[in-house]
């Protein structure tokens, strides 16, 4: 199994480096001159030689490529152009901002949406199922960030409990959380209910109600652990999507983080920037993919067995 | 199965017999006219500024209002329906051909070309389209040429899985065999008859994706990476009416809710077009 | 004394779909009933109604009574046939490579019937476990407690899934085909264990096959169903020497004996009717060699033909 894991990791560094190729490549498929557009205008002719130097932007592609990663993977992901700081300060500040956002929103649709998908399970074509089911379809059809401004607007501006934008309390951070949560909430409840019912179908249930366990019992005890299953791989998989959401929510309230860095200097051309917020978007969703795999061998022992 | 699958004229017609399809189809009906005859049906030009009758509410001369420069919002809605369907279709619409041009030879040639072109729908296919679509135009920059493309690329790994898997599982059917023994050629066996069974899930496939590459478009435009004004997006007018949430609430809410109500529309005119083809099972397999 | 397990002229319905038509049967203390039938026939509806849970499937009891230890399981509370389940009737299913829960480990599925149905603590519904899976000759009963289902073959897992069935010290053991998914070396070890299940335990049988020969082997009473009725019942030898009914002695004439030649293996033509198509009258005239108008027309009742043997046909054989 530890082999495994290591083999999954090493598995992951091809995807980081063919992401990077990629990311790097945005600076050269722009029209300008990279060193035009990586300098403020109007930079003196030293800053630029210097620019020149430091990232070999005179050397064939691949040789700048090779510098490029090799910063990277050292920390310096380059300096700010509007800013004039590095871009790793920004990044640092701009990190806790997001992780905390996307990681409230990531635990808000697990479990209100294991919670509804069960209800809705349980009470399969009864007025419950359809009215959660109903709730789902909205929910996911929904633009996200029209959700949020909605949100906004009702309990912000009209109904003023919550600020409308910045982070300067918990409270600033429910009506975002909302936003993704409840989208990320209708998937999860969706996926939940057909794995419940899938599950509920299977033979061994028949025999966990010969041996006379409470209908109630197998239904939370077993079935819900079968069902849940496929609701991690799902979830492991769409944390690209909770942080797409993050994205966006962020510039909907105007709240600090990675999003809203990303999306700010993609509109005043600050490049590296860009770049550094792009790269670690890209990780994040690796990792999200790697924690998925992890979580499906920790819990199904047929899929420990066949890693093993 | 006997003849090529194709979508049958009665399909689409069909899928409006059930209540719910009706209703969705309805509303796209209008979206989709509404978008065509935009000038014949707007009261008023989409650019016509007029600052003295800013910030008015929804009345009888301007039934949805009016936004900070004092712009008629019915007609910039439907100009703007116009905008976002126009780039949204044709974006998908490439994605699709490009899509099913890569997935067809890749199921089709296999062999090392597949696997290349696996490899690289793996990787895509777990980025979040937004993310995908945000890198593209950090390249090619704002606007509608940049936005186009960033959502053909964005759902090209879709559509590029959905016609492999299906031409793979297609291949092996006894059909192939007998029209093989009949002695029909390479390219009669793709063109004639596993091209034009594909046609059907990926058609309604794309159709989903035309309501997602909607909120995409309208997504990059409310990032102001959209149309560029004047030119009216749902997006861009979602964007302008976020600062004027408290004083003109109505410039935000019109354009999100048309499309929530558009994409919901989509979403249940497809899952009724599904039932009328009967594809579930195959969509499922494909996706 | 009472019968243990009591079916009165039991119909059962899937939706609009009458499914049983008036089955009875009944099964002593201590003994084996076979109920034997081709696929289709009934016999797994007749285990489910038995235990209580045609729900399950959609199904309900629309006639007739199913009593147990002659109290009527129909006018109990959920709750009070629950307190059979497990404790006085135990159930063995058809398949054991999808009977055990693939997530929980052996000994944990075993232990939860003591530990619900007799109140032993952990440590005494493991002991108890390991001392049945013993008595099942399952070698190194404490590492196979330990393991996952993935890992056991499938004679050990209809092994374990008997030793379920036993941990609650049932009187009345239901099993379904228990034998139809193994290989034939390991299906007569498992008739074994179900043989002296009765013979040590004084376990009363129910055993649903398709397989004359098992019944002729172990069973005390066979009741034969076909196409959703009871066509024959009654004691084992009785009738295997002399079967009443076309349809058992054509069953009997399938099972393969050892000194048969070449090519002479015996079928029954035609196929089990479905529920859509049942055969007016009789079910079976179709494929009947005695078959008469009188049997396409008029449905046969059950006759008494010998103490404690029924038939329901309208030419038995052995009779005018």
């Amino acid at each position: 199994m530890l082999s495994w894991l290591i083999r999954r990791v090493l598995m992951l560094i091809p995807v980081f480096l063919a992401v990077s190729v990629v990311i790097f490549s945005i600076l050269h498929f722009i029209p300008g001159d990279p060193i035009d557009n990586l300098l403020k205008i109007g930079s003196s002719p030293t800053a630029r030689a210097e620019m020149e130097a430091r990232y070999g932007l005179d050397r064939p592609l691949p040789v700048q490529y090779g510098i490029w990663l090799s910063r990277v993977v050292q920390g310096d992901l380059g300096t700010a152009i509007v800013a004039r700081r590095p871009v790793a300060d920004l990044i640092v500040q701009a990190l806790p901002h997001s992780l905390r956002l996307g990681g409230l929103a990531l635990l808000f649709s697990t479990v209100v949406g294991i919670g509804l998908g069960v209800v809705a399970a349980l009470n399969r074509d009864r007025w419950p199922d359809r009215a959660i089911m109903g709730g789902v379809l909205l929910g996911s059809t929904m633009p996200g960030f029209w959700l949020g401004l909605i949100l906004m607007l009702v309990f912000s501006v009209w109904l003023g409990w919550f600020p409308v934008s910045g982070a300067r309390s918990w409270e600033s951070l429910v009506l975002p959380v909302l936003t993704i949560g409840l989208g990320g909430t209708a998937l999860v409840t969706r996926v939940t209910r057909v794995s419940m019912i899938e599950a509920a179908e299977r033979d061994f249930v028949l025999l966990l109600h010969a041996k006379g366990l409470s209908p109630l019992r197998i239904q939370l005890r077993h079935v819900l652990r079968h069902a849940l299953m496929p609701v991690v791989t799902i979830l492991a998989l769409r944390i690209g999507w909770i942080l797409g959401g993050a994205v966006t929510v962020e510039v909907v309230f105007a709240r600090p983080g990675l999003g809203t860095l990303l999306i700010k200097s993609l509109s005043q051309h600050d490049y590296p920037v860009v770049q550094a917020c792009l790269l670690m978007l890209a990780m994040a969703v690796m990792l999200g993919t790697l924690l998925g795999d992890v979580l499906q061998a920790l819990m199904d022992p047929r899929v420990r067995a066949a890693l093993a | 199965m006997s003849a090529p699958v194709l979508l049958r004229a009665p399909a689409p017609l069909r899928a409006l017999r059930r209540p719910l399809g009706a209703v969705a189809g309805a509303w796209l009906g209008l979206v989709v006219l509404a978008a065509v005859f935009a000038p014949l049906l707007s009261p008023y030009g989409y650019d016509i500024q007029a600052l003295k009758e800013a910030y008015q509410q929804p009345s009888a001369a301007h039934w949805l209002g009016t936004d900070e420069f004092g712009r008629d919002l019915l007609t910039r809605l439907i100009y703007g329906a116009r905008t976002s369907l126009s780039v949204s279709a044709t974006a998908i619409a490439v994605s699709v051909f490009c899509g099913m041009v890569l997935g067809a030879s890749a199921a089709w040639f296999g062999g090392w070309f597949d696997r290349a072109v696996t490899v690289v729908v793996d990787l895509t296919w777990s980025f979040p389209e937004i993310l995908i679509a945000l890198i593209l135009v950090a390249i090619i920059g704002p606007g509608t040429t940049g936005t186009m493309i960033a959502i053909s690329v964005a759902y090209l790994a879709q559509f590029t899985r959905l016609t492999r898997s299906q031409i793979l599982t297609l291949k092996g059917e006894t059909f192939i065999e007998a029209a093989r023994s009949l002695g029909a050629g390479n390219g009669q066996i793709l063109f004639r008859h596993l091209l034009p069974n594909t046609l059907a899930p990926v058609l309604v496939s794309a159709m989903l994706a035309t309501g997602d590459a909607i909120i995409l478009e309208a997504t990059l435009g409310f990032f102001g990476l959209g149309a560029q004004p004047p030119v009216p997006s749902w997006g861009g007018m979602m964007s302008a009416g976020s600062a004027l949430v408290f004083k003109a609430p109505w410039v935000i809410l019109f354009p999100g809710l048309t499309v929530a109500i558009t994409v919901v529309a989509i979403n249940l005119y497809g899952d009724a077009l599904i039932a009328a083809l009967d594809i579930k099972s195959r969509l499922r397999r494909g996706a | 004394m009472t019968a243990l397990l009591e079916i009165e002229r039991i119909e059962v319905a899937i939706g609009t779909l009458r499914l049983l038509d008036g089955i009875s049967l009944t099964v002593d203390r201590g003994k084996i009933l076979g109920l034997v039938g081709e696929s289709g026939s009934g016999k797994s509806l007749t285990a489910l109604a038995a235990l209580g849970l045609l729900p399950l499937i959609g199904g309900r009891v629309t006639g007739g009574a199913v009593r147990f230890d002659g109290q009527d399981m129909g006018t109990m509370s959920d709750a009070q046939r629950r307190a059979l389940r497990g404790r006085r009737i135990g159930f063995v299913s058809q398949n054991p490579m999808t009977a055990l829960d693939p997530v929980q480990r052996i000994g944990a599925q075993i232990d939860i019937v003591s530990r619900l149905h007799l109140g032993l603590n952990r440590a005494e519904a493991r002991k108890r476990t390991l001392e049945l899976m013993t008595q099942l000759r399952i070698p190194e009963a404490a590492a196979v407690a330990e393991s996952w289902p993935h890992q056991l073959s499938g004679g050990m897992k209809q092994r374990i899934v008997i030793a379920m069935a036993l941990a609650g010290d049932p009187d009345l053991i239901i099993a379904d085909e228990p034998t139809t998914a193994l290989d034939v070396t390991v299906q007569a070890q498992i008739i074994q264990i179900l043989g002296g299940l009765v013979r040590d335990r004084g376990v009363a049988l129910l055993l649903i096959t398709h397989d004359m020969g098992v019944v002729a082997q172990l069973c005390d009473q066979v009741a034969v169903l076909y196409g959703g009725r009871l066509a024959e019942e009654g004691p084992a030898a009785p009738i295997f020497a002399a079967p009443a009914h076309p349809y058992t002695r054509a069953l009997i004439g399938c099972i393969p004996q050892d000194d048969m030649a070449k090519g002479t293996l015996r079928g029954i033509p035609g196929a089990v009717p479905g529920a859509l198509d049942f055969p007016s009258g009789c079910r079976f005239h179709p494929r009947c060699p005695r078959a008469s108008d009188l049997c396409r027309s008029e449905v046969p009742v059950l006759t008494r033909q010998g103490p404690d043997h029924i038939v329901a046909c309208h030419h038995p054989e052995g009779a005018a």
